[in-house]
């Protein structure tokens, strides 16, 4: 069964919107459960949920390899990180306390006018930040070999910040055991 | 009906707000700093979409950037966390006063 070109491209844009809306409705319920969730355990599991579908928006958008490190790091590393954390912290008469801090209400209004700002510019925007080469929809395999172009971008154009991207990581290492390290005389040998 | 880039600026926009609000109105250090991650992720759907529209590879790489640097403020942020906890006791950021006057 042979589809003709327009159907196809049909076909890939109505996948394309579909897949966006129920990824965008996963994303942004996750996040809001995240942040309302008494447990932490729990709000880290819809974090978990949320950057699933960060990772899903990264393949709709030709993004392949960004999305496998998006689950790799920030799932397996960063979320396993901060469960460990949880671990280590008891968390289990946070039910009985407060969740939100005394500013909550002034925060909220505060975020209030910045969102609107935020609306204001996105709105006015629209038209501006859809490209004429984004009219046409780009064609299929257009962005092919995403992990070759995004190493050899990596290593050449940007080796500089890519370097001192792993010199920010060894200083986070070791920020991080020193401020972690136990300063007990009887536990330092 | 079709996807364009505006659809990506306004979702990561919604997730943008979301973070925020988690980040100024919760009182363990832990969901702020999950906060953190949220905008972050909000920061990269923007790059992501815009490379994508540009068919250029950088935003890419640079949303490869913002990942690594979320790998540092996670790891340094949770050493903070479990060094305080060490010295407080509390995990809860409004008890955490010792430069207030």
């Amino acid at each position: 069964m042979v589809y003709s070109p327009s159907a196809l491209r049909w076909l890939s844009m109505l996948f394309d919107t579909v897949f966006f809306y129920v990824l965008a409705a996963q994303i942004l319920g996750s996040a809001i459960m995240t942040i309302t969730r008494r447990n932490v355990v729990h709000a880290a599991v819809w974090l978990i949920s949320t950057l699933i579908g960060v990772a899903g928006i990264f393949l709709l958008s030709a993004a392949e390899f960004l999305a496998g490190v998006q689950v790799i790091v920030y799932i397996g590393g960063i979320m396993v990180l901060f469960l460990f954390v949880i671990m280590l912290v008891p968390v289990q008469e946070e039910s009985t306390e407060r969740r939100f801090a005394n500013q909550k209400w002034l925060a909220l209004g505060a975020i209030a006018m910045v969102s609107a700002m935020l609306m204001v510019v996105v709105t006015r925007g629209v038209g501006s930040m859809d490209l004429p080469a984004r009219a046409e929809p780009a064609p299929l395999g257009a962005l092919t070999e995403n992990s070759e172009k995004v190493g050899l971008t990596l290593f050449s154009d940007y080796l500089l910040p890519f370097e001192l991207a792993s010199v920010l990581l060894l200083v986070a290492i070791i920020g991080a055991i020193v401020m972690s390290k136990t300063r007990n005389t009887e536990t330092e040998s | 009906m079709e996807i364009t880039t505006s659809h990506y600026v306004v979702l990561s926009t919604l997730l943008l707000v979301i973070g925020s609000v988690g980040i100024l109105t919760r009182r363990n250090i832990l969901v702020l700093l999950m906060s953190v991650e949220l905008i972050l992720n909000a920061v990269n759907i923007n790059l992501v979409a815009f490379s994508a529209a540009h068919q250029q590879v950088e935003g890419q790489v640079f949303a490869i950037f913002v990942i690594t640097v979320a790998a540092a403020e996670a790891a340094v942020g949770l050493g903070i966390l479990i060094a305080l906890f060490r010295n407080k006791h509390t995990v809860h950021a409004d008890e955490i006063d010792l430069l207030r006057w």
